[in-house]
């Protein structure tokens, strides 16, 4: 029995909240992303204004076009192998739906604190990309093959510097869990200053950019977006995908942007503690807390999306194997030195 | 600019003193670079040079069908003409005239369409020519900003010639556009087709005797009376009848 | 329309598209045939290239134009010398006072027919104005084709400005149809060459934006240098004109090698090079050329002289028999037009030389061995339009 607001709960009932908490989550992510970023931040870097028409300020334009996927006609390629062409998008949902799980937004306000968090974000996070792989292998269509088959390159080859990256925040850290890194960081002092605690981002500025750029590239976004941007030339893997799998496809990947940039806040930024708030006050706050900062890490990822011209896909790969990967090997590296030598 | 002239540069007119009042003409002055451009194509090519005019800072330079290729050869290696500008083709079967309505008959003997009813003849251009098609090209060297004008009369019955793709790539797509637009086949180029229009076309469009459809249909009615404004009353109509009883 | 090529090609074409039809449980992606066009974001206009992959690299590419053709060639035989610049606006329609001028001024070379200064300045201006409005556009383009999305609105927002101003003047935006035999249609408005140069400062702004967000961005360095490299002569073999083969290094500028009425030798000016020849090279050489275009109109704008703006010429416009050739410094290259003429109120035979034509005719070549996603830069640094390939 769980006490949650002083109400005891079975298992199943708590199971079924927090399912139910989590899909209402991605879809608020994805379009708290969509709004500023995609339609209001981006034109005004273009100077234009962006939707107005549905709502104050187009507020509504998002939901709207929810609702217009939804009652798209729902069409299959004639030869595309329908059981796994229907499957992808669910399989790419699936993952990203997973990454929320264990996002910790307060003291108690986690789905599930994973003693291993960290290796379950990555590990889910992978699949992915054999969801991009379906949609691409199913479609019945040689451009999104090929456009599936690089994406999975790209997508592995960013996995090692994200993974490595995030290591050396658990060495420092000394746990895995999500929760327990938060707590980590709570407690920690900058140079016997304990004030704020001691996000990782100072100490571990090179694993925060390692994984800025990693999830970038997880993310299929510019200047890594050579999958989908093939679309200029070939259509990408989503080329065939119409109407509610479309619509899973694009709010699955922005709400893998708002989960990655969740984790980045809980790693490296600190997550949701705030210094000198504890207890029922710091669930409360704390979702406001990893919104703000989740925003914050939000708006840098789009920032660059939509500043940067894209990389050839060998330049892509280049960067990762040649300069990224022993760059994150490094960090590790001295991480490991300080934290046994001090 | 003289017209169809076999010779060399312009000769100065004879003194003709009309009254007094006209001046005596000058000899124009005479264009050194490009009698120099001539003079040594002349002594490449020789008797291959049929006509040649150099008038108004520019050179036209007629060859011999046969030394086509040569001619490009020649202006590409002794004359640094490095820049091929382009390669087209000449019909020169007068024009329909713009002025007068016309409409197609396809029975009818062609004619000069002067209004006389004479049989269709032919004038050539500058530099001269002696058959109805002509292929004509422009190179170019940009370090003097010195142009030619290189033409050939080609068999009007068979229009072929040299294919300039050996010296100058970029003829490749020119050509092609010469074939399908006049007929003229290119000797050497080993991939005549289509540009502009569809594999199925039929004809040449932009030979003399191919109709523009469009003024076919509908001749070009010259200068009208404007039309009245759709809405508003014709008054030109029927006049007001009133009192007018017969 | 189809064009599907010689008969071998059509057969592998064909052939190619059937294999690819059937889902193979082994992966062929030997010999794919890609199509790019003719509606494509990254084409300006209608072109269709057939390319033939091995993998990731071109083997063949062969360009499918056409899709445009008007046939101006022909219509020009039967229209009057006005009728004909209302066509010959359509050729490149983005810089498309710059199509009118040297059609006049071959037609002023027969006729031997010379406008008023002021009309030759303000022609000079207005040259240089559509050269601006032409590859401001070229300017954002090219980093949209590469991934970038923001500056092409930054370019448009830009371009506003000048079009307004060759609106003001002309009365049109993109087809003025101002220029006439013997000078201009109507004088400047008032107030314009003020607002003119405040819309060159605006250009230069412009440009100097797009120094710091492209030409400066590693990124963008990185997918253009050394990318489609096209040497010196065989570029002049295939008659690149203009900013591409002056970016091979070539020390060619119609406007200052040559005498021309028009009003280039009055004011003073650089023609810009580069010696690499590459996509960046192509890039950074218009970007200048856009800068020195806002210094001439400066100048030109300063000096403009006063006077009429159209010469005496006959109401009934016949130009005498002759041939002439003019050509002009387009914002794509060399454009040039081929009058013969018989004496008539028609030309006999107008021979329109667009520079684009030559710029896409080096891609079989140029794209043969190349990676796919390098295609796109290539195609976008050539700078073409299909108006101009195809007349």
């Amino acid at each position: 029995m769980t006490p949650v607001l002083a109400v005891q709960l079975g298992y199943g009932w708590l199971a079924a909240i927090k399912v139910v908490a989590v899909l209402a989550v991605v879809p608020v992510g994805a379009l708290l992303y969509v709004y500023f970023y995609l339609f209001k931040m981006v034109s005004h870097m273009q100077s234009r204004l962006g939707p107005m028409e549905a709502g104050p300020h187009g507020v509504l334009q998002a939901p709207v076009e929810l609702l217009k996927f939804l009652q798209k006609e729902d069409l299959f390629p004639e030869r595309a192998d329908k059981f796994v062409f229907g499957a992808a998008p669910f399989v790419v949902f699936l993952s990203t739906f997973l990454l929320f799980v264990i996002i910790p937004t307060g003291p108690r306000l986690v789905a599930e604190n994973l003693d291993t968090g960290v290796f379950f974000a990555l590990a889910v996070s992978s699949i992915s990309v054999i969801g991009i792989l379906m949609a691409g292998w199913a479609s019945a269509n040689k451009y999104s093959i090929t456009g599936g088959l690089r994406a999975a390159g790209q997508l592995i080859a960013y996995e090692l510097p994200m993974v490595l990256a995030i290591v050396g925040v658990v060495v420092q850290a000394g746990t895995m869990s999500l929760q327990g890194i938060v707590h980590a960081q709570a407690n920690g002092k900058i140079f016997g200053w304990g004030g704020i605690g001691e996000p990782f981002v100072f100490t571990q500025l090179l694993g925060f950019v390692i994984f800025f750029i990693a999830a970038q590239a997880e993310l299929t976004q510019t200047p890594f977006d050579m999958p989908v941007a093939e679309s200029e030339l070939v259509a990408g893997y989503l080329t065939e995908y119409s109407g509610v799998r479309f619509l899973l496809f694009f709010m699955a990947e922005f709400a893998s942007a708002f989960a990655f940039a969740a984790i980045a806040s809980t790693i490296f930024l600190g997550g949701w503690y705030i210094p000198g708030v504890h207890g029922t006050t710091a669930d409360l706050l704390g979702p406001v807390v990893m919104i703000a900062k989740t925003m914050a890490v939000g708006f840098v990822i789009f920032w660059v999306r939509f500043t940067f011209p894209r990389f050839r896909e060998d330049q892509l790969q280049a960067f990762a194997w040649k300069y990224l990967i022993p760059l994150s090997l490094l960090n590790i590296l001295v991480t490991g030195i300080f934290k046994v030598v001090f | 600019m003289s017209s169809a002239d076999s010779g060399t540069e312009p000769q100065p007119a004879p003194a003709e003193p009309a009254g007094g009042a006209a001046a005596e003409p000058e000899a124009p002055p005479v264009d050194e670079v490009r009698q120099a451009l001539l003079d040594s194509l002349k002594a490449e090519l020789g008797d291959s040079i049929l006509g040649a005019e150099i008038a108004g800072g520019d050179i036209w330079v007629r060859v011999d069908r046969g030394a086509w290729v040569d001619a490009a050869r020649v202006a590409k290696t002794k004359l640094g003409m490095e820049q091929f500008c382009f390669l087209s083709g000449m019909d020169w079967l007068p024009n329909n005239d713009l002025s007068a309505e016309k409409v197609w008959d396809p029975e009818a003997e062609p004619t000069n369409g002067d209004g006389t009813g004479a049989t269709r003849t032919y004038e050539t251009g500058v530099a001269g020519g002696d058959t109805r098609f002509q292929v004509f090209a422009r190179l170019f060297n940009p370090t003097t900003s010195v142009g030619i004008t290189l033409k050939a009369d080609l068999d009007e019955q068979d229009p072929r010639v040299g294919s300039w793709i050996s010296v100058y790539r970029g003829a490749d797509w020119h050509e092609r556009e010469a074939w399908e637009m006049y007929g003229f086949t290119f000797d050497g180029h080993p991939d005549l087709r289509h540009i502009y229009l569809p594999a199925e076309f039929e004809g040449h469009p932009l030979r003399k005797d191919f109709p523009l459809l469009a003024r076919e249909v509908k001749p070009w009615p010259g200068l009208v009376d404007k039309e009245p404004i759709p809405g508003e009353d014709e008054e030109e109509e029927t006049p007001a009848e009133g009192g007018d009883g017969g | 329309m189809t064009t599907t090529g010689t008969d071998w090609r059509q057969a592998a074409y064909i052939s190619g598209q059937a294999a690819d039809a059937r889902v193979n449980v082994e992966l062929e992606t030997e010999g794919m045939t890609l199509n790019i066009g003719p509606q494509h974001p990254a084409t300006h206009g209608t072109l269709r290239i057939v390319c033939r992959l091995d993998g990731e690299q071109v083997i063949w590419a062969d360009p499918a134009c056409g899709y445009m053709h008007r046939g101006y060639e022909k219509l020009a035989e039967v229209r009057k010398y006005p009728q004909i610049t209302t066509l010959v606006n359509r050729i490149d329609w983005l810089g498309s006072f710059a199509n009118e001028v040297p059609f006049i001024l071959a037609a002023e070379k027969l006729m031997d027919i010379e406008a008023p200064p002021r009309a030759q300045w303000i022609r000079t201006v207005l040259f240089e104005m559509a050269r601006i409005a032409n590859i401001t556009l070229f300017l954002g383009d090219m980093a949209a084709q590469l991934g970038a999305v923001t500056p092409v609105f930054y370019a448009f927002r830009d371009r506003e400005h000048a079009l307004n101003l060759i609106e003001s003047a002309t009365g049109g935006r993109f087809h003025p149809n101002y220029d006439r035999i013997g000078g201009l249609k109507d004088d400047l408005p008032k107030g314009w060459i003020d607002e003119c140069k405040a819309v060159m400062r605006r250009i230069r702004d412009f440009c100097d934006e797009m120094d710091d967000v492209l030409v400066g961005n590693e990124i963008f360095q990185t997918r253009t240098r050394g990318i489609g490299v096209i040497p010196r002569d065989v570029g002049l073999e295939y008659g690149l004109t203009g900013a591409n083969i002056r970016a091979s290094g070539v020390d060619w500028d119609i406007r200052r090698d040559e005498d021309s009425p028009l009003a280039w030798k009055d004011v003073d000016w650089k023609v810009w090079t580069h010696p690499d020849g590459d996509s960046f090279a192509r890039y950074w050489v218009r970007l200048q050329e856009t800068r020195e275009a806002t210094l001439i109109v400066d100048q030109l704008l300063d000096g403009l002289p006063a006077g009429p703006i159209m010469a005496k010429v006959p109401r009934i416009i016949k130009v005498p028999a002759g041939e002439a050739w003019v050509h002009t410094e387009n914002p794509m290259g060399e454009m040039g037009y081929y009058i013969v003429s018989k004496g008539d109120i028609g030309p006999f035979r107008v021979k329109i030389k667009t520079p684009s034509f030559n710029n896409i005719s080096i891609t079989p070549w140029l794209l043969r061995g190349v990676y796919v996603p390098d295609v796109i830069t290539i195609l976008a640094s050539l700078y073409f339009i299909l108006g101009d390939i195809d007349r």
